[in-house]
């Protein structure tokens, strides 16, 4: 027996398929986040990321990525009490095979002159790019797959002082993947 | 045509048909009560706020329309939560107004703020901050069309005391796109597939049950119910939400299932190979131990809500639909069963082993409240509606009573809400003034809503209130007496404090006092020739008296406790 509590672990690249991406599109009303994440909160239903963003250049639409855990609560109950809040149009399920997904990673790492190649090498390996720069610090962004953006985040760890943001993911169906 | 906000919103709930509401006034609200000075909409004035969402929903559940509330911001919101709470447990159609903070002062803690519909948003179905007055007319039938299709429920409408001073031309939306609900999809299609596997299912069970709920009271199911009762000849239970969806009188009626159901109704699910869950939701008041439940049962489950499908068991069949429509495509598909004689023989004898009963009245000892209910019921008109609180005597009202006809049965199921009675059977007088009103009450439930006979006495409205004054919380005592080893824990009342007479008189009311049983008919024959004021009775009632049968909590319904003289096999 162990002391120690499990920490809580996000679903990475490697770990076994529990998650699903739920694609919600939602009227663009003031409250609408707040009645998904209530949601959520009452009934015990864990989400991992969200990412929210106007959708399809609507005003009258958003579209609210949410990556929820399947495992803990079917699916099937995560969807039926979603598509109930009046403000939600629609709801995809995507499992992580038939999406293609994608975050944006941002990190500050600071460098000495010794370290300053091997963080312009693990931009340039990650084809992630520099979006700012002072002196002994660097932005880089890095937009791919969470697969890519945990990779990344592992190998930036091996330097000093780094300062890390994710966005979550958004995903789309993969084409051809699409059934009706 | 130009009005106000508040004239429109006024209007708009004529347009809707709305014939009277309750509710109180205060700051916020205010420019929305001067209007109503003209309306053709009775107001009826409550003393609490909590009064006023109960009312509402004792009109909703007696007529089947909407009930609809109007109070101020702030603590009048948050006074009326519980109703709100209380109709979305139990599907109760509403539409609660409130008043706001004018629009620039929300969120700077402004005098009598709150905001109600951050509080209301996971106990309504849905809810609007209105930001402009242009918007009220939809709104409000927005708020009408969503209380009272799909699964019913409250909506509340938050209406900021700008926007009702504020100017507006006058519109009316004429169609249901006009209500902008995009998302809102409450029709669903028959599933013509799904609705020939469950026909087989029925045709092949040999233990089959029609478990009906208060689903089946909302889509007013009642006469497609006891047609395919009837043709198929497989038994009904009904929940305590659906008492009355079939009558009790009816030989296929097996009662109440659930933790103080009839022992014939609970163990008929537990034997079941077929349960036919129309608008029920395997609450657990009536599942008990899940793992234990039903275990033979396939399920075939007819809901309108969707999510309702697979949440609490697996569904073999699931009818996602109106059930009044899912019975009718279920009846026209169903051939008659295999010979249910061997289910009915079973049936038979567990009803002849283990019916409803209770002790014997004494002649000098405080009163069996079963008796009471009992005495009532003999000597009331047909259609009578009963209302109660939570507890005990709402369990015996449940049992005890014969209901025959839909909305004759007005409680507070899944929130359990104490104080219920009182003002929901002043609603329910409302809805239907030609039908008598009792309300079986506690004198624990007595105690937290009696203030609204003060209404009901100042706006002509005779309900009648049978208290069964035990002078505990009897079911908290029931547990701790059963459970807890007679620990007795702050569940005391005292018979005489409050005196229910002297209280009743003062609100003017009648009051009157049965202590033995040869007080009790004559007690409620003098109740009856009263007509024109409330009555209230205060029945002294035996403490030790407890609700069987019982399963207790966490026991399978297997372990069904019925009552002492039942057990042990000397019946």
């Amino acid at each position: 027996m162990s002391a120690t509590p499990e920490p809580y672990v996000g679903p990475t690249s490697s770990s076994p398929v529990t998650h699903h991406i739920l694609s919600v599109l939602v009227e663009n009303k003031a409250g609408v986040l707040a009645r998904i994440a209530g949601l959520f909160a009452r009934r015990g239903f864990n989400i991992y990321s969200l990412a929210v963003a106007p959708a399809e250049g609507h005003a009258r639409f958003s579209r609210i990525t949410i990556v929820v855990d399947a495992e803990t609560t079917p699916l099937e109950q995560i969807v039926g009490q979603l598509d109930k809040l009046v403000n939600v149009v629609a709801i995809t399920d995507l499992a992580p095979r038939d999406a293609v997904e994608r975050e944006l990673l941002l990190a500050t790492v600071s460098y000495e002159s010794d370290t300053r190649t091997a963080v312009l090498d693990a931009v340039a390996s990650a084809g992630a790019s520099i979006v700012d720069v002072d002196a002994g610090a660097v932005t880089i962004m890095l937009a791919g797959t969470p697969a890519a953006c945990d990779q990344f985040e592992r190998r930036l760890e091996s330097f000093a002082s780094v300062e890390l943001h994710r966005t979550g993911r958004v995903a789309l169906s993969r084409l051809g993947s699409q059934k009706n | 045509m130009e009005l106000t906000g508040a004239q429109a919103l006024i209007k708009s709930l004529e347009q809707q048909g709305v014939d009277v509401m309750f509710g109180l006034p205060g700051g916020a609200i205010l420019p929305v009560y001067d209007p109503l000075i003209d309306s053709t909409i009775r107001h009826i004035l409550v003393r609490h706020e909590q009064g006023a969402g109960h009312m509402a929903e004792g009109y909703a559940l007696a007529t089947g329309r909407p009930g609809v509330a109007m109070v101020t911001s702030g603590p009048g919101a948050t006074n009326i939560v519980t109703p709100i709470a209380n109709a979305h447990m139990d599907s109760t159609p509403l539409v609660v107004i409130t008043g706001q903070v004018a629009s620039g002062s929300i969120g700077t803690d402004a005098f009598q703020e709150c905001d109600i519909t951050g509080i209301t948003s996971g106990i309504t179905k849905h809810n609007f901050l209105v930001s402009s007055a242009s918007e009220l007319p939809r709104i409000i039938a927005a708020a009408f069309h969503l209380a009272t299709t799909g699964r019913p429920g409250p909506v509340l409408v938050d209406v900021p005391k700008d926007i009702a001073q504020s100017k507006m031309e006058w519109w009316w939306p004429s169609t249901i796109e006009e209500l902008d609900l995009p998302g809102y999809r409450p029709n669903v299609a028959v599933d013509e597939d799904a609705v020939a596997r469950a026909a087989a299912l029925i045709a092949s069970a040999e233990r089959p049950v029609l478990y009906v709920g208060g689903g089946t009271l909302k889509s007013r199911a009642s006469a497609e119910l006891l047609a395919f009762a009837e043709r198929t000849g497989i038994p009904v239970v009904t929940t305590l939400m659906a008492r009355g969806a079939f009558p009790d009188s009816h030989p296929q009626h097996l009662g109440m299932p659930g933790m103080h159901g009839f022992y014939t109704a609970v163990t008929a699910m537990q034997r079941s190979d077929l349960l036919i869950s129309l608008g029920a939701r395997f609450d657990d008041r009536v599942t008990g131990r899940l793992d234990g439940f039903a275990p033979d049962a396939k399920i075939i489950h007819v809901d309108i809500d969707k999510a309702e499908i697979n949440k609490v068991r697996r569904a073999d069949v699931a009818l996602i639909g109106d059930v009044r429509e899912m019975l009718t495509a279920l009846d026209a598909a169903t051939s008659t069963p295999t010979s249910l004689d061997a289910w009915w023989r079973q049936l038979r004898a567990w009803q002849e082993e283990f019916p409803l009963t209770y002790d014997e009245p004494t002649t000098d000892g405080p009163l069996r409240p079963q008796s009471v209910i009992e005495a009532i019921a003999r000597q009331a008109a047909p259609g009578t509606i009963v209302a109660s609180g939570v507890g005990q005597h709402q369990m015996w009202a449940a049992q005890h009573w014969k209901y025959e006809e839909p909305g004759t049965w007005i409680n507070s199921g899944g929130a359990g809400t104490m104080g219920f009675g009182v003002p929901a059977a002043i609603g329910a007088k409302v809805g239907r003034p030609d039908r008598t009103v009792w309300t079986i009450d506690g004198d624990g439930c007595f105690q937290m809503t009696a203030q609204e006979l003060v209404t009901a006495r100042a706006e002509g409205i005779p309900i009648k209130v049978a208290i069964l004054n035990n002078a505990y919380l009897g079911m908290v005592r029931q547990w701790q007496e059963m459970f807890y080893d007679e620990r007795y824990s702050e569940v005391y009342l005292s018979p005489d404090l409050p005196d229910y007479v002297k209280w009743a008189e003062a609100m003017g009311c009648v009051g009157l006092r049965a202590t033995s049983h040869q007080d009790v008919d004559r007690v409620i024959a003098e109740a009856n020739s009263v007509h024109d004021v409330p009555v209230v009775i205060d029945f002294r009632t035996d403490a030790s008296e407890k609700v069987f049968p019982m399963v207790p909590s966490g026991a399978t319904n297997d372990d069904i406790v019925v009552h002492p003289r039942q057990r042990g096999g000397n019946a």
